[in-house]
């Protein structure tokens, strides 16, 4: 990490006068859990680098209410859902990215009949749109030839069916993409989802994350790659369970594109 | 046949249909006991989905072998049941292929397709009952199929079985007849008969007159089985072969991530956060009904495309099969959900008649009575078992309306989440960090 990052706020952006070309959602998981802030950062160097205008909330984001919802507390959801509306409406957002696909699906399609009205974009679109405008070039550099497999993660692949944008991307990378038995619309759950990540797994033979984990390293891959927070602490859990940490890493494809660029 | 048999014959479809017509004005009123829910948007689209998927059958070739299969059975059941009309004139008016004379050469081929159908189906049945009974494939051995959905789907099996042979025996005969000396002067020559005409040796030697007879009751049993058939639908899984079609056009056309925001929600949160809002101000005098409940803990306070959903259920296990937490051992089926939701359904229908039109509170409910929270509380929300339904149903929708009764009528979410839903409510994050240090993560290394 070379230069310290840009990290303007829609305050400080309307202090000067300045719309953004987009709002980066950061998500509570990539604000504060540590595994997931490295994949921020590397987005955020992504951005830095392509000289893209964008801008977060900072201290004036609040949770989606997501877990909130798919926990069944629809109070607590349209209450956190009206109030980051009031923001975002207040800051005139029109395109928000974020690397979160939870907070993707709900600002995307939950938010609109409660006012909120934005184009939402998974950061791997975004990524792949920057590539696609030319604003950003991507040579395989350190992952040239590596095996890598993708998880989908639930709320983007079967929920709004974004598939191609994460595989677009990491096979710039000069790769051998591999897919697991279940992928795309058929793929497994890492076991976070619909609230699970925040508590104890009902009583079973086995955890989901763990049975993930095994589809992935079926192919024996060098790197699982994932597009989702919850998705890459689930299965590195996962790899740490099958003691394969030293042998295979999971990373978001943010991470990828980033690290082969050497930002 | 003499006019005795006419009318012994119009009864026997008289009866046969109306008590069809009472089982489905039942299954209409159940349906409707469920909450409106607005699915007449975008006709397009819906017809669109009808015919892939309840007319096309795209989601059942996602398993080719069975979708294949079950593409025999199914087109060799809509076809075979043209062979009906010609049958129903038949057996009303004593007239004899009465389709034959005016069809010519069409007649010969559409004959000679039903009965290779017919053939198809009983290797399709077959396949069906060694999958079921002998290499016993896990999602129809699975617990939640223990007693009459079980029979229930070897029953059809053998029923088709049988309603397909009777048909070939019906031609087989008719075939024996129309080219033995002497026989029947009605039974002229109509029809191609690529199978039975293997069969039709059998009654070689055999006096004409029971060959007749014998093709009398190879006709009557064809089509009281059918009836009966038709009337077994009610209790029986087989009801898709009917509801598959509005199932699937009434659909969830939305995302699949896309969770509904509960209106009578939105207008309280709506009060509350409105500084403005008179606290004292009279409630708006709407509907006397009773105070909404928020989720759904009975059948009543589902949708009606969830109901629908219950009913249309095949049983066919694809959602439990490719449910995360059924996969490791949770109690979670989203089958079996659907399947509850059925027998609870059922049940407030029988309270229903048993009551003259109300009814009367049984102290059960789907909730608990049927389905467990824990059964609830394992659900991933992952859309996998709505992806893989081929008849487009969701258990998930079912699932999230009773966690939502659970959290917001009884406060029973288990303690962690109720945890999270503290901190999101005090820091705006599922977990307990300030929301003054979001913006954090910019300056650490
Ligand atoms: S949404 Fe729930 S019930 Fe359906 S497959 Fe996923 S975990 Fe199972
Ligand atoms: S809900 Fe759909 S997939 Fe599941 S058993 Fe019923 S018909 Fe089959």
């Amino acid at each position: 990490m070379s230069e310290s990052l840009v990290v303007p706020t829609m305050a400080e952006m309307l202090a000067e006068g300045k719309q953004p070309e987009v709002l980066f959602w950061v998500g509570c998981a990539g604000s504060f859990d540590d595994r997931a802030k490295k994949i921020t950062k590397a987005f955020v160097r992504i951005l830095n680098r392509t000289n893209v205008s964008f801008a977060v909330l900072g201290t004036e984001e609040s949770c989606t209410g997501d877990p909130a919802k798919r926990a069944g507390n629809e109070f607590l959801f349209q209450m956190q859902a009206m109030m980051n509306i009031e923001v975002l409406n207040a800051y005139e957002a029109k395109k928000i990215v974020t690397a979160c696909p939870h907070c993707f699906n709900t600002l995307k399609n939950e938010y609109p009949e409660l006012g909120g009205n934005y184009e939402v974009i998974h950061h791997t679109e975004f990524l792949k749109s920057l590539i696609n405008d030319g604003r950003l070039t991507v040579e395989g550099g350190q992952f040239k030839g590596k095996k890598i497999t993708f998880h989908d993660p639930c709320y983007l692949g079967r929920a709004n069916k974004v598939y191609e944008a994460p595989r677009d991307l990491i096979q710039k990378l000069d790769v051998e993409l591999v897919e697991m038995k279940r992928s795309k619309a058929n793929g497994l759950c890492c076991g976070a989802g619909g609230a699970q990540m925040f508590k104890d797994a009902e009583p079973g033979n086995k955890e989901v994350n763990v049975l993930r984990t095994e589809d992935a390293l079926e192919v024996k891959p060098d790197i699982i790659a994932a597009g989702c927070p919850f998705c890459n602490t689930m299965l590195t859990d996962g790899i740490k369970h099958a003691h394969k940490e030293g042998e295979v890493k999971v990373m978001d494809v943010a991470e990828l594109i980033a690290n082969a660029q050497d930002l | 046949m003499s006019y005795l048999d006419n009318i012994l014959f119009a009864i026997l479809l008289i009866v046969g249909f109306g008590f069809f017509a009472a089982s489905v004005k039942k299954i209409i009123r159940n349906i409707n006991l469920g909450v409106d829910v607005d699915r007449k948007d975008n006709p397009k689209a819906r017809w669109k989905n009808m015919a892939l998927i309840a007319l096309g059958q795209s989601k059942m070739v996602r398993r080719p072998v069975a979708g294949i299969l079950h593409i025999f059975v199914y087109v060799g059941f809509i076809i075979i049941n043209i062979e009906l009309l010609e049958i129903i004139i038949d057996g009303l008016f004593g007239t004899h292929r009465v389709f034959a004379p005016y069809l010519g050469v069409v007649y010969d081929v559409l004959i000679a397709s039903f009965e290779i159908l017919a053939i198809l189906v009983i290797f399709a049945v077959t396949v069906f009952w060694i999958r079921r009974n002998v290499i016993r494939l896990k999602r129809f051995i699975n617990s939640d199929l223990n007693g009459f959905p079980k029979s229930d789907a070897n029953y059809i099996l053998y029923f088709e079985t049988v309603l397909m042979i009777l048909f070939l025996l019906m031609n087989a005969s008719d075939l024996h007849l129309q080219n033995v000396p002497g026989g029947y002067s009605h039974f002229h020559k109509a029809g191609s008969y690529p199978i039975s005409q293997f069969i039709a040796p059998i009654f070689n030697g055999t006096s004409n007159e029971l060959v007749g007879l014998l093709f009398e009751v190879f006709w009557w049993l064809h089509i009281v089985g059918i009836l009966v058939f038709m009337n077994y639908l009610y209790f029986s899984k087989h009801l898709h072969i009917l509801l598959a079609f509005p199932n699937t056009y009434f659909a969830n056309l939305k995302p699949e991530g896309q969770f509904d925001n509960l209106e009578s929600v939105t207008k309280e949160v709506k009060l509350m956060m409105d500084p403005n809002a008179d606290p004292f101000a009279a409630a708006p005098v709407d509907e006397n009904a009773a105070p909404a409940k928020f989720g759904a803990s009975d059948v009543q306070d589902l949708n009606w495309v969830q109901l629908l959903n219950a009913y249309t259920c095949t049983e066919c296990g694809r959602c439990t099969s490719s449910c995360p937490a059924n996969q490791t051992g949770k109690k979670l089926s989203p089958r079996k959900i659907m399947m509850d939701t059925r027998d609870r359904l059922t049940e407030v229908g029988k309270n229903i008649d048993a009551n003259k039109g109300v009814f009367v509170p049984d102290n059960k409910s789907l909730l608990n009575d049927y389905i467990t929270p824990e059964e609830l509380w394992a659900c991933t929300s992952c859309n996998a078992c709505v992806e893989e339904c081929p008849v487009n149903i969701s258990p998930l929708s079912i699932i999230m309306d009773m966690r939502r009764y659970l959290v917001m009528e009884q406060s029973a979410a288990p303690m962690p989440l109720n945890a999270m839903m503290t901190n999101i409510e005090n820091n705006g994050a599922p977990w307990q960090y300030s929301q003054q240090d979001r913006l954090n993560w910019k300056n650490e290394n």
